[in-house]
Protein backbone atom coordinates (compact mmCIF):
# COMPACT_ATOMS: atom_id res chain seq x y z
CA UNK A 1 0.00 0.00 0.00
CA UNK A 2 1.39 3.91 -0.67
CA UNK A 3 1.79 6.14 1.62
CA UNK A 4 -1.35 8.42 0.46
CA UNK A 5 -3.59 5.43 1.50
CA UNK A 6 -1.81 5.48 5.34
CA UNK A 7 -4.69 7.90 6.33
CA UNK A 8 -7.10 6.26 5.13
CA UNK A 9 -5.77 3.32 6.29
CA UNK A 10 -5.36 4.52 10.15
CA UNK A 11 -9.09 5.65 10.29
CA UNK A 12 -10.53 2.38 8.80
CA UNK A 13 -8.09 1.29 11.81
CA UNK A 14 -9.71 3.36 14.12
CA UNK A 15 -13.25 2.47 13.04
CA UNK A 16 -12.62 -1.20 13.43
CA UNK A 17 -10.97 -0.99 16.48
CA UNK A 18 -14.03 1.28 17.93
CA UNK A 19 -17.08 -0.05 16.87
CA UNK A 20 -16.35 -3.38 15.66
CA UNK A 21 -13.91 -4.92 18.49
CA UNK A 22 -14.40 -2.13 20.98
CA UNK A 23 -18.44 -1.81 20.46
CA UNK A 24 -19.10 -5.81 20.92
CA UNK A 25 -19.29 -6.61 24.28
CA UNK A 26 -17.35 -10.21 23.95
CA UNK A 27 -14.80 -9.36 21.46
CA UNK A 28 -13.90 -6.68 24.01
CA UNK A 29 -13.63 -9.29 27.04
CA UNK A 30 -11.26 -11.49 24.61
CA UNK A 31 -9.34 -8.65 24.11
CA UNK A 32 -9.38 -9.14 20.53
CA UNK A 33 -6.83 -6.59 18.67
CA UNK A 34 -6.82 -5.36 15.28
CA UNK A 35 -3.53 -6.92 13.46
CA UNK A 36 -3.68 -5.67 9.99
CA UNK A 37 -6.42 -5.38 7.07
CA UNK A 38 -6.47 -5.00 2.94
CA UNK A 39 -9.52 -4.78 1.19
CA UNK A 40 -11.61 -7.74 2.10
CA UNK A 41 -8.71 -9.35 4.36
CA UNK A 42 -8.82 -8.84 8.07
CA UNK A 43 -6.43 -10.02 10.65
CA UNK A 44 -7.63 -10.29 14.44
CA UNK A 45 -5.29 -11.23 17.32
CA UNK A 46 -6.60 -13.22 20.63
CA UNK A 47 -3.70 -12.89 23.04
CA UNK A 48 -3.12 -15.64 25.41
CA UNK A 49 -4.63 -15.27 29.12
CA UNK A 50 -5.29 -18.31 31.71
CA UNK A 51 -8.96 -17.77 32.00
CA UNK A 52 -9.31 -19.07 28.46
CA UNK A 53 -7.79 -22.11 28.80
CA UNK A 54 -9.76 -25.56 27.94
CA UNK A 55 -7.34 -27.56 29.16
CA UNK A 56 -5.79 -27.58 32.27
CA UNK A 57 -3.22 -29.67 31.77
CA UNK A 58 -1.95 -28.75 28.84
CA UNK A 59 -2.56 -25.21 29.37
CA UNK A 60 -3.89 -24.60 25.35
CA UNK A 61 -6.63 -22.26 25.06
CA UNK A 62 -10.44 -23.91 24.44
CA UNK A 63 -12.18 -24.04 21.11
CA UNK A 64 -14.43 -21.61 22.00
CA UNK A 65 -12.55 -18.81 22.59
CA UNK A 66 -10.97 -19.57 19.04
CA UNK A 67 -14.50 -19.57 17.58
CA UNK A 68 -15.17 -16.55 18.64
CA UNK A 69 -11.78 -15.04 17.82
CA UNK A 70 -12.66 -16.74 13.82
CA UNK A 71 -16.25 -15.15 13.45
CA UNK A 72 -15.30 -12.12 14.66
CA UNK A 73 -12.37 -11.82 12.37
CA UNK A 74 -14.78 -13.47 9.68
CA UNK A 75 -17.61 -11.02 9.84
CA UNK A 76 -15.23 -8.11 10.02
CA UNK A 77 -13.94 -9.07 6.55
CA UNK A 78 -17.32 -9.10 5.66
CA UNK A 79 -18.04 -5.63 6.68
CA UNK A 80 -14.95 -4.45 4.80
CA UNK A 81 -16.11 -6.45 1.92
CA UNK A 82 -18.98 -4.08 1.73
CA UNK A 83 -19.66 -0.90 -0.06
CA UNK A 84 -22.18 0.60 2.79
CA UNK A 85 -22.39 -0.51 6.27
CA UNK A 86 -25.05 -3.42 6.87
CA UNK A 87 -26.02 -5.31 9.59
CA UNK A 88 -24.93 -9.02 9.02
CA UNK A 89 -25.21 -11.68 10.82
CA UNK A 90 -23.61 -15.90 10.91
CA UNK A 91 -25.20 -18.12 9.12
CA UNK A 92 -22.91 -21.08 8.91
CA UNK A 93 -19.16 -21.24 10.57
CA UNK A 94 -17.01 -24.79 9.75
CA UNK A 95 -13.76 -25.13 11.65
CA UNK A 96 -11.40 -27.69 11.21
CA UNK A 97 -8.52 -28.06 13.88
CA UNK A 98 -5.53 -29.25 11.90
CA UNK A 99 -2.84 -29.56 14.48
CA UNK A 100 -2.63 -28.66 18.46
CA UNK A 101 -2.27 -25.29 19.44
CA UNK A 102 0.52 -24.48 21.96
CA UNK A 103 0.30 -22.52 25.47
CA UNK A 104 1.27 -19.29 26.59
CA UNK A 105 0.81 -17.92 22.67
CA UNK A 106 -1.42 -15.52 21.09
CA UNK A 107 -3.82 -16.84 18.12
CA UNK A 108 -4.17 -14.75 15.10
CA UNK A 109 -6.56 -15.25 12.81
CA UNK A 110 -6.80 -14.01 9.21
CA UNK A 111 -10.28 -14.18 7.08
CA UNK A 112 -10.89 -13.55 3.78
CA UNK A 113 -14.07 -11.80 2.34
CA UNK A 114 -13.85 -13.68 -1.34
CA UNK A 115 -17.06 -13.41 -1.98
CA UNK A 116 -19.93 -11.06 -1.53
CA UNK A 117 -23.59 -11.24 -3.47
CA UNK A 118 -26.55 -9.64 -2.76
CA UNK A 119 -27.89 -10.56 0.15
CA UNK A 120 -24.83 -13.93 1.60
CA UNK A 121 -21.21 -13.33 1.83
CA UNK A 122 -18.46 -15.74 2.07
CA UNK A 123 -15.85 -16.14 3.91
CA UNK A 124 -12.10 -18.60 4.29
CA UNK A 125 -9.70 -18.33 7.24
CA UNK A 126 -7.02 -19.43 8.98
CA UNK A 127 -5.65 -19.12 12.68
CA UNK A 128 -2.70 -19.43 13.57
CA UNK A 129 0.17 -18.17 15.85
CA UNK A 130 2.47 -16.21 13.78
CA UNK A 131 3.30 -18.31 10.86
CA UNK A 132 0.34 -17.58 8.38
CA UNK A 133 1.82 -21.31 6.60
CA UNK A 134 1.28 -23.54 9.54
CA UNK A 135 -2.34 -23.05 10.80
CA UNK A 136 -4.04 -24.14 13.49
CA UNK A 137 -7.28 -24.18 12.36
CA UNK A 138 -8.56 -23.40 8.80
CA UNK A 139 -12.59 -22.34 8.55
CA UNK A 140 -15.29 -20.93 6.32
CA UNK A 141 -18.37 -19.27 7.22
CA UNK A 142 -21.34 -17.47 5.63
CA UNK A 143 -22.85 -14.59 6.25
CA UNK A 144 -26.48 -12.94 5.54
CA UNK A 145 -26.10 -9.42 5.10
CA UNK A 146 -29.06 -7.39 5.45
CA UNK A 147 -29.95 -5.02 2.41
CA UNK A 148 -32.65 -2.96 5.13
CA UNK A 149 -34.19 -2.73 8.50
CA UNK A 150 -34.92 -6.45 9.13
CA UNK A 151 -38.38 -7.51 10.32
CA UNK A 152 -39.21 -9.71 13.34
CA UNK A 153 -39.13 -13.09 12.51
CA UNK A 154 -36.84 -12.79 8.96
CA UNK A 155 -34.48 -16.07 8.62
CA UNK A 156 -31.90 -16.13 11.48
CA UNK A 157 -28.21 -16.13 12.02
CA UNK A 158 -26.34 -14.54 14.96
CA UNK A 159 -24.63 -11.30 15.82
CA UNK B 1 -9.93 -29.69 42.07
CA UNK B 2 -7.59 -31.25 39.20
CA UNK B 3 -9.20 -31.78 36.26
CA UNK B 4 -8.84 -35.88 37.06
CA UNK B 5 -10.48 -35.75 40.00
CA UNK B 6 -13.29 -33.35 38.62
CA UNK B 7 -14.47 -35.75 36.27
CA UNK B 8 -14.90 -38.56 38.43
CA UNK B 9 -16.54 -36.25 40.61
CA UNK B 10 -18.80 -35.27 38.15
CA UNK B 11 -19.77 -39.25 37.16
CA UNK B 12 -20.11 -40.06 40.61
CA UNK B 13 -22.68 -36.87 41.79
CA UNK B 14 -24.12 -36.02 38.79
CA UNK B 15 -23.23 -32.60 39.76
CA UNK B 16 -20.68 -30.38 37.09
CA UNK B 17 -20.30 -28.14 39.31
CA UNK B 18 -16.24 -28.86 39.94
CA UNK B 19 -15.93 -29.80 36.18
CA UNK B 20 -17.05 -26.01 35.08
CA UNK B 21 -14.60 -24.78 38.01
CA UNK B 22 -12.11 -27.05 36.77
CA UNK B 23 -11.93 -25.75 33.40
CA UNK B 24 -10.90 -22.08 33.00
CA UNK B 25 -12.73 -21.24 30.11
CA UNK B 26 -16.31 -22.49 31.04
CA UNK B 27 -15.70 -20.69 34.40
CA UNK B 28 -15.23 -17.35 32.12
CA UNK B 29 -18.03 -17.89 30.12
CA UNK B 30 -20.92 -19.39 32.58
CA UNK B 31 -21.00 -22.71 30.92
CA UNK B 32 -22.22 -25.81 33.09
CA UNK B 33 -24.38 -28.36 32.75
CA UNK B 34 -26.92 -30.59 34.54
CA UNK B 35 -28.44 -34.02 34.77
CA UNK B 36 -31.77 -33.93 33.49
CA UNK B 37 -33.22 -37.51 33.50
CA UNK B 38 -30.25 -39.62 32.67
CA UNK B 39 -29.14 -36.90 30.28
CA UNK B 40 -26.51 -33.74 29.90
CA UNK B 41 -28.07 -30.64 29.63
CA UNK B 42 -25.46 -27.74 28.99
CA UNK B 43 -26.69 -24.35 29.95
CA UNK B 44 -24.77 -21.08 29.48
CA UNK B 45 -25.75 -18.16 32.04
CA UNK B 46 -26.56 -14.72 30.18
CA UNK B 47 -23.97 -12.26 30.96
CA UNK B 48 -23.47 -8.81 29.32
CA UNK B 49 -19.95 -9.64 28.19
CA UNK B 50 -21.64 -12.91 25.87
CA UNK B 51 -23.50 -10.24 23.42
CA UNK B 52 -22.14 -9.70 20.06
CA UNK B 53 -24.63 -7.25 19.10
CA UNK B 54 -25.32 -4.70 21.92
CA UNK B 55 -27.93 -2.98 19.53
CA UNK B 56 -30.60 -5.83 19.72
CA UNK B 57 -29.50 -7.04 22.04
CA UNK B 58 -27.82 -10.76 20.49
CA UNK B 59 -25.31 -13.54 21.99
CA UNK B 60 -22.18 -13.22 20.24
CA UNK B 61 -21.64 -16.49 17.73
CA UNK B 62 -18.65 -16.87 19.13
CA UNK B 63 -20.06 -17.83 22.25
CA UNK B 64 -22.95 -20.07 21.16
CA UNK B 65 -20.53 -22.30 18.85
CA UNK B 66 -18.30 -22.05 22.22
CA UNK B 67 -21.32 -23.36 24.20
CA UNK B 68 -22.90 -25.69 21.70
CA UNK B 69 -18.58 -27.30 21.76
CA UNK B 70 -18.59 -27.05 25.47
CA UNK B 71 -21.83 -29.21 26.11
CA UNK B 72 -20.65 -31.89 23.51
CA UNK B 73 -16.79 -32.52 25.75
CA UNK B 74 -19.39 -32.57 29.16
CA UNK B 75 -21.33 -35.41 27.06
CA UNK B 76 -18.27 -37.10 26.46
CA UNK B 77 -16.79 -36.75 29.68
CA UNK B 78 -19.92 -38.47 30.89
CA UNK B 79 -20.21 -41.05 29.47
CA UNK B 80 -16.07 -41.74 28.55
CA UNK B 81 -13.59 -44.15 30.22
CA UNK B 82 -11.14 -41.53 30.26
CA UNK B 83 -10.62 -38.39 32.16
CA UNK B 84 -8.65 -36.71 29.37
CA UNK B 85 -10.54 -33.94 27.20
CA UNK B 86 -11.23 -35.26 23.92
CA UNK B 87 -9.90 -33.22 21.25
CA UNK B 88 -11.82 -31.21 18.78
CA UNK B 89 -11.36 -32.25 15.33
CA UNK B 90 -13.97 -29.63 13.94
CA UNK B 91 -17.19 -28.22 14.50
CA UNK B 92 -19.45 -26.63 12.03
CA UNK B 93 -22.22 -24.46 13.67
CA UNK B 94 -25.73 -23.50 11.92
CA UNK B 95 -26.72 -20.32 13.39
CA UNK B 96 -30.88 -20.61 13.41
CA UNK B 97 -32.29 -17.58 14.54
CA UNK B 98 -30.87 -14.37 16.75
CA UNK B 99 -30.03 -16.05 20.46
CA UNK B 100 -31.72 -12.98 22.61
CA UNK B 101 -29.82 -11.77 25.87
CA UNK B 102 -30.77 -14.63 28.04
CA UNK B 103 -29.64 -17.90 29.02
CA UNK B 104 -29.32 -20.87 26.84
CA UNK B 105 -29.48 -24.81 26.79
CA UNK B 106 -28.39 -27.19 24.81
CA UNK B 107 -28.24 -31.14 24.29
CA UNK B 108 -26.15 -33.80 22.48
CA UNK B 109 -26.52 -36.70 20.75
CA UNK B 110 -24.17 -38.78 19.67
CA UNK B 111 -23.88 -39.83 16.12
CA UNK B 112 -21.69 -42.40 16.64
CA UNK B 113 -19.32 -42.96 19.50
CA UNK B 114 -16.30 -45.40 18.19
CA UNK B 115 -13.10 -45.82 20.38
CA UNK B 116 -11.40 -43.16 18.64
CA UNK B 117 -13.50 -40.57 17.26
CA UNK B 118 -16.84 -39.54 17.72
CA UNK B 119 -19.46 -37.93 15.61
CA UNK B 120 -21.82 -35.16 17.99
CA UNK B 121 -24.76 -33.01 16.98
CA UNK B 122 -25.37 -30.35 19.85
CA UNK B 123 -28.75 -28.72 19.60
CA UNK B 124 -28.64 -24.92 21.51
CA UNK B 125 -32.56 -23.34 22.63
CA UNK B 126 -33.53 -20.84 24.87
CA UNK B 127 -37.71 -20.62 25.61
CA UNK B 128 -38.25 -23.88 23.46
CA UNK B 129 -36.53 -27.21 22.38
CA UNK B 130 -38.33 -27.51 19.53
CA UNK B 131 -37.10 -24.12 17.99
CA UNK B 132 -33.56 -24.28 18.46
CA UNK B 133 -31.17 -21.15 17.46
CA UNK B 134 -28.04 -23.06 16.97
CA UNK B 135 -26.90 -26.73 15.80
CA UNK B 136 -23.23 -27.71 15.66
CA UNK B 137 -21.88 -30.92 14.49
CA UNK B 138 -18.67 -32.07 15.37
CA UNK B 139 -16.21 -34.69 15.34
CA UNK B 140 -13.72 -35.47 18.53
CA UNK B 141 -10.78 -37.60 18.94
CA UNK B 142 -11.41 -39.42 22.20
CA UNK B 143 -7.56 -39.39 24.05
CA UNK B 144 -6.77 -42.43 25.90
CA UNK B 145 -4.99 -42.19 29.15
Amino acid sequence: MTDSFLPQKDEVRRRLEGRYVGAVPHNQSLNLRVVDYKPEVLSLALPYREDLVGNPETGVLHGGCITSLIDATCGGAVILSLVAPRRIATLDLRIDYVRAALPYQEVICEAHCYKVTRHVAFVRASAHHGDVASPIATASGTFVVFREGRREGEEGGSE
Amino acid sequence: MRLRDAVLAMRNTGDFTALQEAIPYTRFMGITAELRDDDIVGRMRFSEHLVGNASVPALHGGALGAFLESTAIFKLLWHGETTSIPKTINITVEYLRAARAEDVRARAVFTRHGRRVANVRVFAWQDDEERPVAIATAHFLLVQE
